[in-house]
């Protein structure tokens, strides 16, 4: 890796520098725009003791599921864990720590995190469980709680399409959490379905610019759905 | 008698003003959809990150790529717009959208909702309702009156833990459509056949029932 290519050709490649006891934040909902070949990898790595965020913890032997079967995980923070039996089984036996964040609050702690703030006031979850031992302020007669940047160590996203450069695009709603995850992590390793040509993107259209983006990688994707759901045709 | 999910949508549906952002939560809410009445545009916000969720594929158009907030695979309309999830709730947190239906296990007269947990049951989260019952200025709470034991779901004071503090104004029951003003419920509407008397048997929470109460009316 030189300069701004930022591509690299192998999945241990990719997720080089990954140890015990690291955050990792992880683009995706539900199913949907998950990094599936880089937890792949993370789970081959058996690294343990992780801290994890990401909205979900995927389905039973996929997505984050996976690192649930070696018990990589020590604490999770997401907004609905309620796909995933394994996850269930750890949670009810104390053996994760479920830090549940409302899903709007879990994106903007990625974006401060990645935007240089260190914590912002929001009203969701004021008097609720979620608001307990933070601090309240009162703005204009109504009140508010403070809420943490996150910070990761690894930040493992998604995309569609990716130039050498680390601009990334992100294809339908696969886009979710994955822009957001791309800027608060030290190491940011994004997987993609093609890397193209510098110039074949717009610049106007770029989700992710390349300044957040470390490490770029092509990779071939199940895309499972998680709920298939048609009309008559 | 008491409204079906249907009807409950239907009722739901007359709510609905053109050119409305709304976002439907999962239920009865959902059902909402079915019930736009002639001659109105409205946009459905799924809190994923989609403005103008359309409807579901055929199996032709399945995309892996393309889900909504239940994590079903749907399809975008026309004049839909696809953004992240912070942009998502910053519309949703930001008062944008015209309207949120959302169901609960209980709501009190302070306008208090709890539609997330129940102790000792496992907990799997709250998603974005918590997102939603803070942003949102204009919010219906679709649920029965009663639970099937016949216990008030419209309290005093709401006993599970909190999804949002004071946040709720209309509350559109399978027996009544109420709202919530100073500390008490108001009932506005009865389902058509139910008794006033039935409604304030089985509302826990301080109500108020003006002289006339009329009947919900369906096309």
């Amino acid at each position: 890796m030189s300069g701004f290519d930022k591509r690299v050709y192998s999945y241990e490649e990719a997720m080089d520098g990954i140890e015990s006891g690291m955050t990792l934040v992880a683009g995706g909902f539900g199913l949907c725009g998950i990094p599936e070949n880089l937890i792949a990898e993370v789970k081959r790595r058996g690294v343990k003791d992780l801290t994890v965020i990401s909205n979900n913890c995927g389905v039973d032997g996929f997505g984050l599921g996976l690192l649930l079967e070696e018990k990589q995980i020590k604490r999770f923070y997401a907004s609905y864990v309620g796909e995933n039996a394994l996850f269930e089984q750890q949670m009810l036996n104390d053996e994760i720590e479920v830090i549940l964040t409302p899903q709007g609050t879990l994106a903007e702690k990625m974006r401060a995190g990645g935007a240089g703030i260190p914590a912002f006031y929001t009203a969701t979850g004021y008097g609720t469980p979620i608001g307990e031992g933070k601090e309240v302020r009162e703005f204009n007669g109504r009140h508010y709680i403070l809420e943490e940047a996150f910070h990761a160590d690894f930040a493992i996203i998604k995309g569609w399409k990716a130039d050498r450069y680390g601009n990334v695009v992100y294809r339908d709603t696969a886009q979710n959490f994955n822009p957001l995850a791309a800027t608060c992590g030290k190491v940011t390793v994004v997987e993609v379905e093609e890397i193209v040509e510098p110039g074949e993107l717009r610049p106007d259209q770029i989700h992710t610019p390349g300044i957040y983006v470390d490490r770029i990688i092509q990779g071939t994707f199940e895309k499972r759905i998680e709920k298939r759901t048609v009309r008559e045709g | 008698m008491a409204l079906t999910r249907e009807q409950m949508a239907q009722r739901v549906a007359q709510e609905l003003k053109d050119g409305f952002y709304v976002n439907l939560g999962i239920g009865i809410p959902t059902l909402v959809a079915n019930y736009v009445p002639d001659g109105i545009d409205v946009m459905l916000q799924s809190e994923n990150g989609l403005l103008g969720m359309g409807r579901f594929p055929t199996e032709d158009e399945v995309d892996p790529d393309m889900i909504n907030a239940g994590k079903q695979t749907v399809t975008a309309r026309p004049g839909a717009a696809i953004f992240d999830s912070a942009e998502s709730f910053a519309m949703i947190r930001g008062g944008h959208v015209d309207l949120t239906v959302l169901g609960a296990f209980e709501v009190d007269q302070e306008g208090n909702i709890a539609s997330w947990m129940v102790p000792g049951k496992l907990i799997k989260g709250m998603g974005g309702a918590m997102d939603l019952v803070a942003g949102a200025e204009n919010i219906i709470c679709t649920m029965t009156h009663a639970s099937k034991h016949g216990e008030s779901k419209l309290l005093e004071k709401c006993t599970l833990p909190l999804t949002g503090a004071g946040c709720i104004n209309r509350v559109l029951t399978d027996l009544a459509y109420l709202e919530i003003e100073n500390g008490a419920f108001i009932l506005k509407e009865r389902a058509p056949g139910v008794s006033v008397e039935e409604i304030v048997e089985k509302t826990a929470g301080k109500l108020i029932v003006p002289d006339h109460v009329p009947e919900m009316t369906f096309d």
